[in-house]
C-alpha cells in the first residue's frame, strides 16, 4: 500500500472526499448567505436553521408520506423556499431601514424557534435518513473505496452552484438582481418590482439551504442541532471569501473542505513534521506540539485559523470588494 | 440636572440596596440570586460595548467562560484564596479580549459581529480539548475559600453578601466610565463613527479599549459564576450563552443602565422556572423573545419606558436619552 | 434620568421579590430525585422509562414509608454537567431533597456526586459507567450500583482478547465515560496480551462517525473498540457498515444495552459480544417483573431501568428499617444490607460504594435463532462479581481495606 508523507493513500483521500462533501456544504451554503446578504443586506442567522428544516422535511416526507429522496430533492426546496418567502414578507421586511445587526439578531432568534420547536418535536438523538438505492454501496477505483453517495452529493452540489452563479452573473435576471442590490429604487423605477424580487431572493436562498438539508440528510444524523453547528463555519467562511463575490464564496467553501480534509488525514501535522524530525530525529517535542496544533484535532477549528490569517492580511476577505 | 431628583435617585438606589441586602431573610433562594447577580455583571459589561460603543459581539461567552475556567483551575490546582482566583480569571479574559478585539476591529458591523463569533467558536473548541478544563464533564468542585484568607465563603450568606459587594463596585465603576469624557466619545463613536474620525479621535485604540474592559468585566461575572455555583463547563464558552447575554441586554434595554440587569433577571428566572416544565420549549420562547423585541421593542424594557415617560413630558429634555 | 433609575430600580427589585421556589425543608416526605437524559441519545436506555420504573418501586411499597409518604423528582440534565449538579443543589437546598439517583452519563453522575458530598445525601449512581465513581473520586455518600467501566473492560474485553482479536483501535466518546472506558479496555488488552494501535476521539452525540472511521480503518487494527454508548454505539456500528469496515475489522460494543440491539436490529447487531449486568429473560423471577414492565412501557427493560427499580426499592427497605431518612444512619444500614430481588443475588455494597454483584457475557443471536420478540440474547458466560469489577488491591479509593 502506497503512502503519502507516512499516510496510507486510502486514507489520504477518504478524507479528502469527506472534506469535499463538507465544502460541497459549505459552498451551498456560503453562497445562499451571500446572495441574501447581497440583496437584503441581512444575515442570515436562520441560514443553518432552514437546511436543518430542508433535511427533516425530506425525512418526513419519507416516513408519513412515502416520498422518496428523488422528489423531496425538488419538493423539500420548494417547501422551505415558501417559508423563506413568508418569512421574509411578515418579518424581515420591517427590518430593511434598520442596523443590519438587528436582521442577524432576529434570524437568531428565528434559528432558535426552529431550533427549539423541532428538539422538542423529535429529541436531540437523530434520525436517519436512508441512502437512495440507486446510490448505495460503493466503487473500488484502485487507490480508494468511493462512496456512490458521496460522490453524487459534490457532483449535484457543484453543478447547483455553478447554475446559480451562472443565474445570477451571465443572465438578464441576474443582472436586474445585481442591479438593485447597487440601487434598488433607481432599479424601481425601471418598472422592475423590486420588493417581489427581494422576496424571492429571500426564497431561492432558502431553497438552497433546503437543498443543501436534503443533501445532507443521508450523511449525516438529521438532528435539529445539524444548522447550528454548520453556521458558524459557514460565516467564517463567508469572512474568508468575502461577501461581494458569488464565484468566491462557492470556491473558498469548496477549498476550505477540502483543507479540512487534509488538515484531518494529519496531512499539515506530517508535512511541519519533516524540518523538526530532520532536526531533532523521529518523536521529539516539536513534532508532538505540531500534531496537536494542526494534527487531525485541528480540522474543527482550521477554518477559523484561516480566517484570522486573511483578516490580518487582506482584511476585505480574498475576494471581497472592500467592508 | 441637580434639581431634587438626585435625593429622588439616590433614595431609590438605597431602596434597591436594602433589598438586596434582606434577600437571604426573605424565603428566596439565594444561589438563584447569585446567579441573576452574576449574569447582571456579564449583560452590564456588555452593554458597554453593544449599547454604549455600538459594537455587537456575538461571542462574549468566550470571556465569560475563558474566566470562568481560569478561575476555577486555579482555585482548584493551586489552592488560592478568591479574590486571587478571581483577579485571575479577569486577567486571562482581558488578555483574550486584547486579542479577540486587536482582530476584530479590523472590519466593521455584521462583519466584526461574525468575527467574535467564528473566534468564539476557536475558543470553545479550544476549552473542549484542553485537558485542565475536563472537557464535556466540565470542571467541577471548585471551592469557595477563604477571602483574603480569613472569611470562608462556603456559606451560601457570606458568598451571597461578597458578590453583592462586588457587583456594587462594578455598576459604580461602569456608571464612572459612562459618565466619563471617554464615554462620551464611545457614545460619539456609536452615533457616529465618521465623524469621530473627523473630530481627531483614534477610533479604533478606543473601541479596543471599550472591547478589553468589556471582556474584563464579562470575565468578572465568569469568575464569580464559578465560585458560587461551583463548576465551570463547556456551555459557559458555547455560543447560545453570547445569544443569551445579547439578549438579555436587548430586552432590558440598550444602552440604559438598569436594562441589562432587568434583563438579566428575567432570562434566568424563566429559564429556572420553565425548564422543569418547558424543556425545549425554553429555546423556542427565547427565540420568540428576540424576535418580537428586535421587531417590536428595540429599545427594550427600560428603553421603551423611558421613551414613554419622555413622550408624556411636554418639557424639552435637553442631552441624550440613554445615559 | 430620574425616571429611568426609579424604573430601573423598582423594576429590579421587584423582580427578586418575585423569586423563586420558597425554601421549604419537608420533614415529613421523603424525596428521592432521578436525576438522567431524558431527550437525548442516552433517552432510550434509561429516560423516561427509568423514572416510570422508579415509580413502580414506589408503588410497590405503597407509597409511604412509616407513615412518611414518598415523593419523586425528576429532571432532565441534557447531558450537561452543570445542570445536573445545580439541580441537585437546588433540589437539596430549597425541597428538603433526601436521595438522589443518577441516571446516565458519567460526567453528570461525577458533578452530583461533588454536590452529594458537599451536602452530606446519599448518591445511588445507576447509569453512570465511569469506574472512577468508586475510585479516584470515590466518597462515602457515593454508591455505584449497576455496572461500570472495569467490568464492561474485564468481561467483555478479556474474552475478544482470547478469541484471538489482538490488536485494538478505539473510538471513544470524548468525556468521563468513553476515556474511563478506553482506559480500563486498553489496561485488559494490554494484560491478555494485545496491543492498542491507536484512539479517535468523537464528540458526544456526534453526527457524522465517517472522519473518524477512516482514521480507524487506516490503522490496519483487527479489533474496533467502540468506547461509547445509546445513540453513539448506534450510529458507529451503521456507520461501520456503510464504509464496509466490517468487513475488515471486527467491531467490538464496549457498552450495549438492548435498546440498542433493538433500533440497530439483529441482521447489523448479530455476533455482537456484549456484557450487562441484567437481562429481561434470565430467569422467571425477571420475566414476571419485565412483564409488569411492559405494560408500562411497551418495550422490554434495560438493565439499567431494572436497576433503577432495585436501587429504590433497596433505599426504602433501608429507610423502613432504621426508621429515619437521616443520611448517614440509611447509608450504614445500605452498607450493611444484601441485595436479593430479580436485578441482583446477594449482592452488596463494598466499602467504596461499589455494589459487587455477577454480571453476564452476552451474545447477540442471529435472526433465526430469535423465536419472539425481544429474544435478542444467549447466554455465553456468568462472571462473579469480585472478578467482573474492580479489585481493593488496584484501587486508590481511601475507603476500602485493603485486603492483602
Amino acid at each position: 500500500m502506497t503512502e503519502v508523507l507516512g499516510i496510507p493513500i486510502q486514507a489520504l483521500f477518504g478524507q479528502l472526499l469527506l472534506g469535499l462533501v463538507n465544502g460541497s456544504f459549505y459552498a451551498l451554503l456560503s453562497l445562499g448567505l451571500a446572495v441574501i446578504f447581497g440583496l437584503l443586506g441581512i444575515v442570515n442567522f436562520a441560514h443553518g436553521a432552514l437546511y436543518m428544516m430542508g433535511a427533516y422535511a425530506a425525512w418526513i416526507m419519507l416516513e408519513k408520506f412515502g416520498i422518496n429522496y428523488w422528489f423531496a430533492l425538488v419538493l423539500a426546496p420548494l417547501v422551505i423556499g415558501l417559508l423563506g418567502i413568508v418569512i421574509e414578507r411578515l418579518l424581515l421586511k420591517r427590518l430593511y431601514k434598520l442596523d443590519p445587526v438587528y436582521g442577524l439578531l432576529l434570524t437568531f432568534g428565528l434559528a432558535l424557534i426552529a431550533e427549539g420547536i423541532f428538539r422538542d418535536q423529535y429529541g436531540v438523538s437523530g434520525q436517519s435518513y436512508a441512502v437512495p438505492d440507486a446510490l448505495q454501496g460503493a466503487t473500488d477505483i484502485g487507490f480508494m473505496v468511493l462512496p456512490n453517495y458521496r460522490a453524487w452529493v459534490v457532483l449535484a452540489s457543484v453543478v447547483v452552484c455553478f447554475a446559480t452563479w451562472f443565474l445570477i452573473e451571465k443572465t438578464r435576471l441576474g443582472s436586474t438582481l445585481r442591479a438593485a442590490t447597487e440601487n434598488a429604487p433607481l432599479v424601481q423605477a425601471f418598472g422592475v418590482n423590486v420588493p417581489v424580487m427581494v422576496m424571492c431572493t429571500y426564497g431561492a436562498g432558502a431553497a438552497l439551504a433546503g437543498l443543501a438539508g436534503v443533501l445532507a440528510a443521508p450523511v449525516i444524523q438529521v438532528t435539529p442541532l445539524m444548522g447550528s453547528n454548520l453556521i458558524i463555519v459557514v460565516f467564517a467562511v463567508v469572512v474568508i471569501g468575502g461577501m461581494g463575490s458569488i464565484l468566491g464564496s462557492i470556491v473558498t467553501g469548496l477549498v476550505l473542505g477540502l483543507i479540512e480534509g487534509l488538515t484531518r488525514a494529519g496531512f499539515f501535522a506530517s508535512v511541519l513534521s519533516i524540518p523538526f524530525d530532520a532536526l531533532f530525529g523521529p518523536g521529539n517535542q516539536g513534532s508532538s506540539l505540531v500534531s496537536i496544533l494542526v494534527g487531525p484535532v485541528a480540522s474543527n477549528v482550521v477554518v477559523f485559523i484561516i480566517m484570522i490569517i486573511v483578516l490580518i492580511l487582506r482584511p476585505a476577505g480574498l475576494f471581497g470588494k472592500g467592508a | 440636572m441637580q434639581r431634587k431628583s438626585s435625593s429622588l435617585v439616590l433614595g431609590a438606589y438605597a431602596l434597591l440596596i436594602v433589598v438586596m441586602l434582606a434577600v437571604p431573610f426573605i424565603g428566596i433562594y439565594p444561589v438563584l440570586v447569585m446567579k441573576v447577580i452574576c449574569f447582571a455583571i456579564f449583560a452590564c459589561a456588555f452593554n458597554l460595548l453593544f449599547g454604549y460603543t455600538g459594537l455587537l459581539s456575538f461571542g462574549h461567552a468566550a470571556f465569560f467562560g475563558s474566566a470562568a475556567y481560569a478561575t476555577g483551575w486555579i482555585v482548584r490546582a493551586l489552592n488560592v484564596s478568591p479574590e486571587v482566583g478571581v483577579l485571575f480569571g479577569v486577567v486571562i479574559a482581558a488578555a483574550l479580549g486584547l486579542v479577540v478585539g486587536a482582530i476584530a476591529i479590523r472590519r466593521q458591523g455584521i462583519y466584526f459581529a461574525m468575527i467574535t463569533l467564528a473566534l468564539a467558536q476557536m475558543v470553545y473548541f479550544a476549552c473542549l480539548q484542553m485537558p485542565f478544563t475536563h472537557g464535556e464533564d466540565g470542571l467541577q468542585g471548585v471551592p469557595r475559600g477563604r477571602l483574603f484568607g480569613a472569611l470562608s465563603l462556603d456559606s451560601d450568606l457570606a458568598m451571597y453578601y461578597f458578590v453583592l459587594g462586588v457587583a456594587i463596585v462594578v455598576f459604580v465603576f461602569i456608571r464612572r466610565i459612562v459618565h466619563s469624557p471617554y464615554g462620551q466619545v464611545l457614545k460619539a463613536i456609536r452615533e457616529n463613527e465618521p465623524r469621530a474620525i473627523s473630530l481627531g479621535y483614534a477610533v479604533d485604540r478606543y473601541k479596543l479599549l471599550a472591547f478589553v474592559l468589556s471582556s474584563a468585566l464579562a470575565g468578572l461575572a465568569g469568575s464569580m459564576k464559578t465560585l458560587v455555583l461551583g463548576f465551570a463547563t463547556l456551555s459557559d464558552v458555547h455560543w447560545s450563552m453570547s445569544g443569551e447575554v445579547i439578549l438579555m441586554t436587548l430586552l432590558g434595554g440598550l444602552g440604559t443602565f438598569f436594562g441589562p440587569v432587568l434583563g438579566a433577571g428575567i432570562v434566568i428566572s424563566l429559564q429556572d422556572g420553565l425548564a422543569d416544565r418547558a424543556g425545549s420549549w425554553v429555546t423556542v420562547i427565547i427565540g420568540v423573545i428576540f424576535v418580537v423585541c428586535v421587531l417590536l421593542f428595540r429599545k427594550g424594557i427600560v428603553g421603551e419606558y423611558v421613551a414613554f415617560r419622555a413622550r408624556r413630558n411636554a418639557k424639552s429634555r435637553a442631552g441624550v436619552v440613554a445615559q | 434620568m430620574k425616571f429611568k433609575q426609579l424604573a430601573g430600580a423598582a423594576a429590579v427589585a421587584s423582580l427578586f421579590a418575585m423569586g423563586s421556589a420558597q425554601a421549604q425543608i419537608s420533614g415529613d416526605t421523603i424525596k428521592i430525585g432521578f436525576i438522567t437524559d431524558m431527550s437525548g441519545l442516552y433517552s432510550d436506555i434509561d429516560g423516561p422509562n427509568g423514572a416510570e420504573a422508579i415509580r413502580m418501586a414506589i408503588a410497590d411499597m405503597g407509597g409511604m414509608i412509616n407513615g412518611k409518604k414518598v415523593e419523586l423528582l425528576v429532571a432532565d440534565h441534557q447531558n450537561k454537567a452543570d445542570v445536573a449538579a445545580s439541580k441537585l443543589r437546588e433540589w437539596i437546598d430549597t425541597q428538603g431533597l433526601d436521595m438522589i439517583i443518577g441516571g446516565t452519563n458519567s460526567g453528570t453522575n461525577l458533578a452530583m456526586a461533588k454536590v452529594a458530598l458537599e451536602k452530606k445525601k446519599p448518591l445511588i449512581s445507576i447509569g453512570a459507567g465511569t469506574n472512577r465513581m468508586t475510585n479516584e473520586e470515590c466518597t462515602p455518600y457515593t454508591i455505584h450500583y449497576a455496572y461500570d467501566t472495569v467490568a464492561l473492560a474485564q468481561v467483555t474485553g478479556s474474552q475478544i482478547v482470547k478469541n484471538g482479536g489482538k490488536s485494538w483501535y478505539f473510538l471513544s466518546a470524548d468525556y468521563a465515560f468513553g476515556a474511563s472506558l478506553e482506559k480500563d479496555t486498553t489496561d485488559v488488552v494490554k494484560a491478555n496480551g494485545g496491543t492498542v494501535i491507536g484512539t479517535a476521539k468523537h464528540p458526544l452525540a456526534a453526527s457524522d462517525f465517517s472522519a473518524f472511521l477512516l482514521q480507524a480503518q487506516a490503522s490496519k487494527a483487527q479489533i474496533l473498540g467502540l468506547a461509547n454508548a445509546g445513540g453513539d454505539t448506534i450510529n458507529s456500528i451503521k456507520a461501520a457498515k456503510e464504509f464496509g469496515i466490517s468487513k475488515t475489522m471486527k467491531i467490538a460494543g464496549l457498552l450495549v444495552f438492548i435498546n440498542d440491539v433493538h433500533s440497530l436490529g439483529l441482521p447489523t447487531a448479530q455476533g455482537l459480544l456484549v456484557t450487562d449486568s441484567w437481562y429481561w429473560d434470565k430467569d422467571d423471577q425477571t420475566r414476571a417483573w419485565s412483564k409488569r414492565f411492559f405494560e408500562k412501557a411497551k418495550k422490554e427493560p434495560s438493565s439499567l431501568q431494572a436497576a433503577d427499580y432495585s436501587a429504590t426499592m433497596f433505599y426504602l427497605n433501608a429507610v423502613k428499617a432504621t426508621g429515619t431518612d437521616d443520611a448517614d444512619k440509611v447509608m450504614a444500614q445500605m452498607r450493611k444490607s444484601k441485595i436479593n430481588d430479580f436485578y441482583a443475588k446477594d449482592g452488596y455494597i463494598r466499602e467504596d460504594g461499589r455494589m459487587i454483584h455477577e454480571m453476564y457475557l452476552l451474545e447477540v443471536k442471529a435472526q433465526a435463532d430469535s423465536k419472539y420478540p425481544w429474544d435478542y440474547y444467549k447466554l455465553v458466560a456468568k462472571v462473579p462479581g469480585e472478578q467482573a469489577f474492580l479489585s481493593p488491591a488496584k484501587s486508590v479509593c481511601p475507603l476500602l481495606k485493603k485486603t492483602s
